[in-house]
């Protein structure tokens, strides 16, 4: 399959400040690749980039086999969805979603066509009408859905479309857009800095910090295999729990080693990860922690964890304990007896678990 | 909630007595002020109604025992200005001749300039910013000498398309920072969004920015035309006989008295010069307030 984005070696400055250093992504048609970082990290300017919006300092931009230097965002065949939606204030829902059209001279039959398919598509027909500023939150992020669907782009560019909405709402258009994309089979770009929102909807996710690339990877390679302790700490939550730890070879395997406030240490055994340096950090996620008992598998261990907090979250309830001087979240099913003060038989499932290098942050499994 | 209505139960009478106390000593001083503010006009108006004979015999403040529109009538069209005795009535016309035509070019250009200001940004273009605040700040006299040449070079000098082209250039410091205050306030994902649209740097000015437009439009026409109509050290300077605005008009009919001083004839004069304005802002006066007061466009 071509490729129908790829970024090659895209540098970005401001002035004396570097944006974005050295970005290369590509995407095959049809995926849905989601930029997720912290706030500053470069991710919306990367995708204003995409979209010819902001200049590149160097490197290339391809869509769908043409290099797009010089060429601008109107011929660029792409769609924008905005944070703000950013819809024409003085203009009606149909004028909005048609002024694109108008613009490049599209006839007017054609117009209404595309409007009155898109429109049933996303169920504001009762709304064609109106202007933006009588719409809801929701119905004015279906319009803005709605000028980029007519659009019948390469490449959908969608820039935090669902952080003004609330938390309901949020789930919902979610839902919308990740249906979107199957009925559609469209390739999209999409930015956020939810990282729920990244695991759920991407089929390809790029983690950012700091203008660079930190990990490439489907979301289930993301969660399960982090490049590096940022990643393992941004996505996911609860976050992963990251806990110092000292590793020791014996005959049969690695014994880890990690350091409790006045108690012996806690020790587990990993016969399978490969050599591993004296000092690391080890990551567990809080569901690989469960109560014993509860938790069954080669190299599920237990050990006894003195429960300092419990947290009911209705399906799951968290028990926070302390390891290595960091709080350890654990996730124990609902209807747990863990009570603080309690020590407890905890389960350690290193099926999944991820080195790190204390040093480098890079990880080593 | 409850703290109130319990604080207000105790003593009910008291708080609804001052209450209304308050709101009557307000008003009270607000029409003493709005009583301080009309009276000069009502002294005009009751005087041009007045013929001289009364305005001799009577008290200044006193109405009108027979309404006259002689005075009127001699302002428009009989008046002498200097040497010639036709009122008001050409000059009048002058200045419509060049507030019209002004008023309008120097908010369509600070239209733009605010719009480039705003959302076109360019290496300079704060400084250029700067440059034109600066422009408002620079005192009228400053500017007659240079300009008197510039006009002379342009072959303008004494015409009304010069004294329409110094408007524009005085105002457009003025009219530049009302848009560009305002349109700071219109998102940037905006215009993004109507440059993927395909939309150009006209496009998305007359189809996005000027429908939004219609309150600072109103502030700046306001602005503009109170400006331009009232200016009378631009007119006088710039302008010769037959091209003289109201304003130098109303000089010269107040400076030009032979014998008597026809007290009404000025007041009259000085109303109909002061007219326009006093329509503009009736007419569209509470989108100036409304304009000065508007705040982020909500998208």
């Amino acid at each position: 399959m071509a490729h129908i984005l790829e970024v090659r070696n895209l540098v970005k400055n401001y002035g004396s400040v570097e944006i974005l250093k050295d970005i290369n992504v590509s995407i095959e048609s049809g995926e849905f690749l989601v930029l997720v970082g912290p706030s500053g990290c470069g991710k919306s300017t990367l995708l204003n980039c995409i979209a010819g919006l902001e200049p590149i300092n160097a490197g290339e931009i391809i869509i769908a086999g043409r290099n797009m230097k010089g060429v601008s965002p109107k011929d660029r065949d792409i769609a924008m969805v905005f944070q703000s939606y950013a819809l024409y204030p003085t203009m009606t829902v149909a004028r909005n979603i048609t002024f694109g059209m108008k613009v490049r001279g599209v006839d007017a039959a054609t117009q209404q066509a595309k409007l009155a398919e898109v429109a049933r598509q996303l169920q504001i027909e009762p709304l064609l009408n109106r202007r933006p500023g009588q719409l809801s939150g929701g119905q004015r992020q279906r319009v803005a859905m709605g000028r980029a669907l007519v659009r019948d782009p390469k490449l959908f560019l969608f820039d935090e479309p669902l952080s003004n909405l609330d938390a309901k709402l949020r789930v919902e258009m979610r839902i919308e857009i990740k249906r979107l994309h199957q009925d559609l089979g469209a390739s999209m770009v999409y930015v956020t800095h939810d990282q729920i929102e990244a695991m759920t909807l991407a089929t390809k996710i790029v983690v950012m910090k700091d203008g660079q690339v930190q990990q490439i990877g489907t979301p289930s390679e993301i969660y399960n295999r982090p490049a590096n302790l940022f990643v393992a700490d941004f996505m996911g939550s609860p976050a992963m729990n990251l806990l110092p730890a000292r590793t020791i070879r014996n005959g049969s395997g690695t014994q880890i080693e990690i350091a409790r406030d006045g108690e012996e240490p806690l020790i587990l055994r990993d016969h399978w990860s490969p050599d591993l340096p004296e000092k690391v950090i080890m990551g567990l996620r809080p569901e690989d922690i469960a109560e014993a008992g509860y938790r069954s598998g080669e190299k599920v261990q237990t050990a006894t964890c003195k429960v300092e907090l419990v947290e009911l979250a209705g399906a799951d309830t968290y028990v926070v304990s302390r390891l290595g001087g960091k709080e350890v979240t654990a996730r124990f099913h609902a209807e747990t007896q863990a009570r603080p003060g309690q020590s407890l038989e905890f389960a350690f499932d290193l099926a999944k678990v991820s080195y790190f290098d204390p040093d480098t942050g890079q990880r080593l499994n | 909630m409850t703290d109130i209505t319990s604080e207000n139960t105790g003593r009910p009478l008291a708080h609804a007595v001052r209450n209304i106390l308050l709101r009557w000593l307000l008003l009270a001083l607000l029409g003493l002020f709005a009583l301080y503010y009309l009276m000069p006009l009502f002294v005009m108006l009751t005087t041009s109604l007045k013929s001289l004979e009364e305005i001799r015999t009577g008290s200044l403040v006193a109405l009108p025992r027979e309404v006259t529109f002689d005075a009127w009538a001699k302002a428009w069209s009989g008046a002498c200005t200097g040497i010639q005795c036709e009122g008001v009535r050409p000059f009048f016309w002058n200045s419509i001749l060049l507030a019209v035509p002004a008023v309008f070019l120097s908010t369509l250009f600070g239209a733009v300039n605010g719009y480039v200001i705003a959302h076109w940004r360019f290496r300079g273009s704060n400084l250029i910013f700067s440059l034109m605040l600066f422009g408002c700040f620079i005192p009228f006299q400053v500017v007659l000498l240079p300009m008197a040449r510039v006009l002379g070079i342009m072959g303008l000098a004494g015409t009304i398309p010069g004294l329409i082209f110094v408007h524009v250039v005085y105002g457009l410091g003025f009219t530049t920072l009302f848009f560009r205050n305002y349109y700071v306030t219109i998102p940037q994902e905006l215009v993004k969004a109507a440059k993927i649209d395909g939309a150009g740097f006209f496009r998305i000015f007359w189809s996005i920015f000027l429908p939004l437009s219609l309150p600072i439009v109103v502030v700046t026409v306001i602005w503009q035309f109170t400006q331009i109509w009232n200016d009378f050290l631009f007119g006088v300077s710039f302008s010769q006989s037959g091209t003289q605005p109201v304003t130098v008009a109303l000089n010269n009919i107040v400076n030009s008295t032979t014998g008597v001083k026809e007290y009404n004839v000025d007041m009259a004069a000085a109303i109909i010069a002061a007219l326009p304005t006093m329509l503009v802002y009736v007419i569209a006066g509470k989108y100036f307030i409304r304009g000065l007061t508007a705040g982020s466009v909500k998208g």
